[in-house]
């Protein structure tokens, strides 16, 4: 090994072990003993559900359950607007294109926190707050510029050709989007699909303002999970968070850098 | 007839549900916020603004403070960081695939999540003390958390959120780095470039465009921090988008929630602008 080498091995280990040892350690406390975790023993050595236990029995059965509702409703809503939307920008040459996508970026760089105050006025008024449905509203306000922009380069990036084939043997455009396009697109689109589950997933600010009684996950942990005096059961709280998460990167791993490296 | 001609009644069909949406979703709610700071009563009034200024029970100072504060160490250290791993990643090796995939993973983790799980590390009874007081290095633990270490809590702040977003830099960075034709790092090496010549010449140019949208993105995400301060400071370290919450949901001060929400919302528009404007500056120069 030249000298070279070894100072990226050890740069290389010492970022892994950055990213995984707050976790490992997080999970590991997750599921100690308290009496472990209260001792001076920095890895805990036995196992128990207890603090997964009282963290459901507390409501976080209710606050997951919540939680998909709210991350597929917005994932269905936002697809369901943006699609057609990155489409449209993905194939189609039309006066003010470029202001447009200028547009769906402002709103995604705009804080979400503006959005939190009015809606929860309007959403008081219409009798909408502490609903399901006002929340996935909300959410979707949140994903959709990003559901635009990454669905139309996922678009752009499938070519023309092959939908022009399918005009030739006499598909309509919606049979061409259907029958070729999308199936094209699916792998990436569901990859998208699953971070924006993500984001709606992981949004505690809105969530924790516009509802009261139907918390979603990170709501509920804001509200209710901080206040135990129980560490561990705090750690618990983390580690249900997490695993759409980290089966997000397992899963959808590969689309990473391509998601990323397009519509920038 | 295939798609590709210059009408406009398909496209404005396609995209008119997704603009109506976000008229009615985001660009109406921030008219509104307007309304609710300064017209709570259908007239003009300065009373959130002078709450804000002057009330004795207002963070705004320390809010903004530390708001800027906590940008101005986070987004340098992370972007370094990014950087660093770029440069050891960039070049292909066994495992490398994997060390990406593991630098990713805080991308998709929430920032309740981060401030719990950086909780465990740095509590009283957490990973860090526990190894420093086994390894004999301290005798009792040190506290991060609570008012009078607030110092400390900041750093502890600091490490979580650089924890949890270095990973969104990296990305796009590395993403814009993978760009690069490996053809280029092979000629500079045939004419005997060292590692720091290839970095200042083909590297650094190459992906400053990855570099300047990732600072964007990060610099205007992290006028918003919230939940991780919330978790590991409470308002002993308060920041604006904590205390948009605590006026919003805690004691139902709409007028100030909405404030503050403007205030995050002109920080974050100013600077966008002052970054376009010197991007702008610079490619004219060139």
């Amino acid at each position: 090994m030249r000298p070279s080498d070894i100072v990226r091995v050890a740069f290389v280990a010492a970022l892994v072990t950055w990213t995984l040892l707050p976790i490992v350690i997080a999970v590991l406390y997750s599921v100690a003993p308290e009496s472990e975790y209260y001792s001076d023993k920095p890895i805990p050595t036995s196992f128990t559900l207890d603090h997964m236990r009282v963290l459901w029995n507390l409501g976080a059965r209710d606050a997951i359950v919540n939680s998909i509702i709210v991350g597929i409703g917005t994932v269905a809503l936002s697809f369901a607007l943006g699609i057609p939307a990155g489409y449209a920008l993905a194939r189609y040459v039309f006066p003010g294109r470029d202001l447009v996508k200028l547009g769906i970026v402002a709103t995604r760089m705009f804080p979400v926190i503006v959005i939190a105050v009015s809606l929860l006025k309007t959403f008081l008024r219409l009798g909408l707050n502490d609903t399901l449905p006002g929340l996935i509203l909300a959410h979707t306000a949140m994903a959709l510029p990003f559901v635009v922009l990454i669905s139309s380069s996922v678009f752009a990036g499938i070519p023309r050709e092959l939908e022009e084939a399918g005009y030739v043997f006499g598909l309509s455009s919606i049979g061409v989007f259907f029958r070729i396009t999308l199936p094209l697109a699916a792998p990436s689109l569901a990859a998208a699909a699953m971070f924006t589950f993500l984001l709606s997933w992981n949004e505690v600010f809105i969530a924790s303002a516009l509802t009261l009684t139907n918390r979603t996950l990170p709501a509920f942990i804001l509200t209710s999970a901080l206040a135990t005096p129980t560490d561990p059961i705090k750690f618990a709280a983390a580690v249900l968070m997490i695993i759409p998460a980290l089966l997000f990167i397992l899963i959808a791993r590969r689309y990473l850098i391509t998601m990323w490296a397009v519509g920038r | 007839m295939a798609p590709a001609g210059r009408e406009w009644v398909k496209p404005a069909l396609l995209m008119a549900p997704a603009i109506l949406y976000l008229t009615i979703f985001i660009v109406y709610p921030i008219i509104d916020t307007i309304i609710i700071a300064f017209f709570p009563e259908g007239r003009f009034s300065t009373e959130s603004l002078e709450y804000l200024l002057y009330s004795p029970l207002s963070k705004f100072w320390d809010a903004i403070k530390f708001t800027l504060i906590l940008a101005a160490l986070v987004v340098p250290i992370e972007t370094v960081l990014a950087l660093i791993a770029t440069l050891v990643l960039l070049q292909p090796f066994k495992g490398r695939d994997t060390a990406v995939y593991i630098l990713s993973i805080p991308i998709a983790i929430s920032d309740v999540a981060a401030g719990l799980i950086w909780y465990s590390m740095l509590t009283s009874k957490g990973f860090v003390n526990k190894v420093l007081i086994e390894l004999g290095v301290i005798d009792s633990p040190i506290y991060f958390f609570g008012y009078e270490f607030r110092d400390r809590a900041l750093l502890a702040i600091v490490l979580a959120e650089v924890w949890r977003s270095m990973a969104i830099v990296f990305i796009i960075i590395f993403a814009g780095a993978q760009l690069i034709h490996r053809e280029l790092f092979e000629a500079a090496d045939v004419f005997g470039a060292s590692f720091w010549v290839k970095l200042r010449h083909i590297l650094l140019p190459m992906i400053k465009p990855s570099i300047q949208a990732a600072l964007i993105i990060r610099t205007l995400f992290a006028f918003q921090v919230f939940a991780v301060v919330w978790i590991l400071a409470g308002r002993d370290i308060p920041v604006l988008a904590g205390e948009a919450y605590y006026n919003l949901v805690e004691i139902h001060r709409f007028d100030v929630a909405a404030l503050y929400a403007l205030i995050i919302a002109i920080l974050s528009m100013t600077t966008g602008f002052l970054y376009l404007r010197m991007l702008r500056a610079r490619h004219l120069e060139v």
